[in-house]
């Protein structure tokens, strides 16, 4: 599989009051156009490493690494000019909270052309037909009339498909989702992961999925990274991951209350200091 | 313990919730599932005193409730919220987070009650005088649990209260609250749009969709798949699902 994402021994640093805070310790993996999850708690690293794909930190986090590549581009050494050319255009970001990440005085329609435009050749008239066209992907029911809906005028799930919509404009290579359902019910969540993994699928993208949902991810991915306070843990096959081998990701499958089978308590993980000695 | 009674809430012109009704006996932990705008929270809310603009019945230990509720009501049922960031003041310490019910309520020996609340929810004495910001997601929680409990309430609403956490910590507060429950002999109403969640703690359940109550059903029912309404099906058939 041709290589669309090389990390080799990421490092991340925050400064503190009291020195610099390690959020990434040294990881790597690589992915081509495949389906790729990456797991962990809140602050196991999982989300910055997303951005740091995208360069997308603070100017004051410290970034290092011994190859940091998204389809030959070197992160690292780009250009703020080659590196506006991947940020929503070859590769796209959909985050948790589509209220937080659309323009609330903007209609969607425009967002969404806007978008278009930033990355493709054209007029405001073009660039509306292709609003309508994505609208049309992401499977809304009803479009001409959400393109002139302005964001609180549409559901939580309507704001993701729109996300998502504008994130498909400039034709991505890979699509980082970070947490996309985590603000939906459970049946919107559902309907959103099936259509990110068909659009995957139908255009030949690479999807990094990242969430703290174990089960979750291991349906919609191929592959799983299990992070863990800025470490990997443990790779596997989504399908393999109930004969994971980790004491921490058997933990994380096994404190989640269940509908089958009921227990009194819920097993409650034990964190192995072990785990955090550098691998 | 808590009776409602053909329960109905207006926003203005929109009518969310109708002819609601249910019955929690002392000691029982019931649960309300739905997906978002089902009326769940609406429920939940409007018995706290939080809506105005409803009609019906409504009773905690025998007193029905009026539009105004008084200070012995708030005493005797609190609230834990989905959102800890949301639900702590940020500007206070956990020491003045939990003196306030204190002093509202007039309950003497706050001191002793402060150290013992934190004791009971498993938080260090070193949490005491941190603020909000500078705990875990588990922790604010356990801190909004703690506030709940410490003016000895018999009743505790909880709105989502591990929805915006890690499983791993999840697991940690489900089981504080099983076991504050058991000791405290608490009456609960669970919110939550997670059915294993509801299973796990509750005796029994209310599935609402649309402002109605389309079935009650008891733990061991919802287990054995012994639900009847398509609805209750479709979640069930869900969260299976995402078990995967």
């Amino acid at each position: 599989m041709s290589s669309l994402v090389e990390i080799r021994d990421l490092r991340v640093d925050f400064p503190t009051p009291s020195g610099f805070n390690a959020a990434v310790r040294g990881i790597s993996f690589g992915m081509g156009r495949e389906k790729l999850g990456i797991v962990g708690e809140s602050g196991s690293g999982k989300s910055v490493t997303g951005r740091a794909l995208m360069r997308l930190l603070p100017s004051a986090a410290r970034v290092r690494a011994q190859a940091l590549r998204f389809d030959g581009v070197d992160v690292l050494a780009a250009s703020e000019r080659q590196m506006r050319g991947l940020r929503g255009g070859r590769i796209g970001l959909i985050m948790q909270d589509p209220k937080y990440s659309l323009n609330p005085v903007m209609t969607v329609g425009r967002q969404i052309a806007e978008a278009w435009l930033a990355h493709n050749k054209g007029g405001q008239r073009e660039a509306r037909e292709a609003a309508l066209t994505l609208l049309e992907q992401v499977k809304i029911r009803d479009p001409r009339r959400v393109l002139d809906s302005y964001p609180h005028e549409i559901s939580g799930g309507m704001g993701q498909r729109v996300m998502i919509a504008m994130m498909l404009a400039p034709n991505p290579d890979l699509l980082i989702a970070d947490e996309p359902t985590s603000a939906l019910d459970a049946s919107v969540q559902a309907e959103i992961l099936k259509l990110i993994e068909d659009l995957v699928s139908a255009r030949g993208m690479g999807l990094m999925l990242i969430s703290h949902d174990l089960p979750l991810v291991s349906r919609f991915c191929d592959r799983v990274v299990v992070m863990y306070s800025g470490q990997v843990m443990e790779e596997l096959p989504a399908r393999d991951l109930h004969r994971a081998q980790h004491a921490y990701t058997r933990g994380l499958l096994d404190c989640m209350p269940s509908l089958s089978v009921r227990r009194d308590r819920l097993p409650t993980l034990t964190r192995d200091p072990a785990w955090l000695e550098p691998r | 313990m808590i009776e409602v009674e053909n329960l109905n809430v207006h926003f203005g012109a929109n009518h969310v919730v109708h002819d609601v009704s249910f019955r929690v006996a002392a000691g029982e932990t019931f649960g309300l599932v739905g997906e978002s705008g089902s009326g769940k929270s609406t429920v939940l809310r409007t018995i706290a005193g939080l809506n105005a603009g409803w009609d019906g019945g409504m009773a905690v230990a025998g007193t029905p409730l009026g539009q105004k509720r008084d200070r012995a009501f708030f005493k005797r049922v609190q609230m834990v919220f989905q959102d800890p960031y949301g639900s702590l003041h940020p500007r206070q310490t956990v020491d003045r987070i939990l003196s306030e019910p204190l002093e509202v309520h007039g309950i003497p020996d706050a001191e002793a009650r402060i150290t013992r609340a934190l004791e009971e929810v498993a938080l260090p004495r070193t949490a005491r005088f941190r603020y909000p910001h500078q705990l875990s997601g588990g922790q604010r929680q356990r801190v909004a649990i703690a506030r709940a409990l410490i003016a000895d309430p018999s009743v505790l609403l909880l709105d989502e209260p591990t929805s915006a956490l890690d499983v791993s910590v999840q697991a940690e507060v489900l089981n504080l609250l099983a076991d504050l429950r058991q000791a405290r002999q608490l009456t609960c109403i669970l919110v939550s749009h997670n059915l294993a969640v509801i299973a796990h703690l509750c005796e029994r359940l209310a599935v609402m969709q649309g402002g109605r109550i389309v079935e009650v059903l008891t733990e061991g029912q919802l287990r054995a798949g012994e639900a009847v309404h398509p609805h209750t099906r479709d979640l069930i058939a869900l969260s299976h699902a995402l078990e995967g």
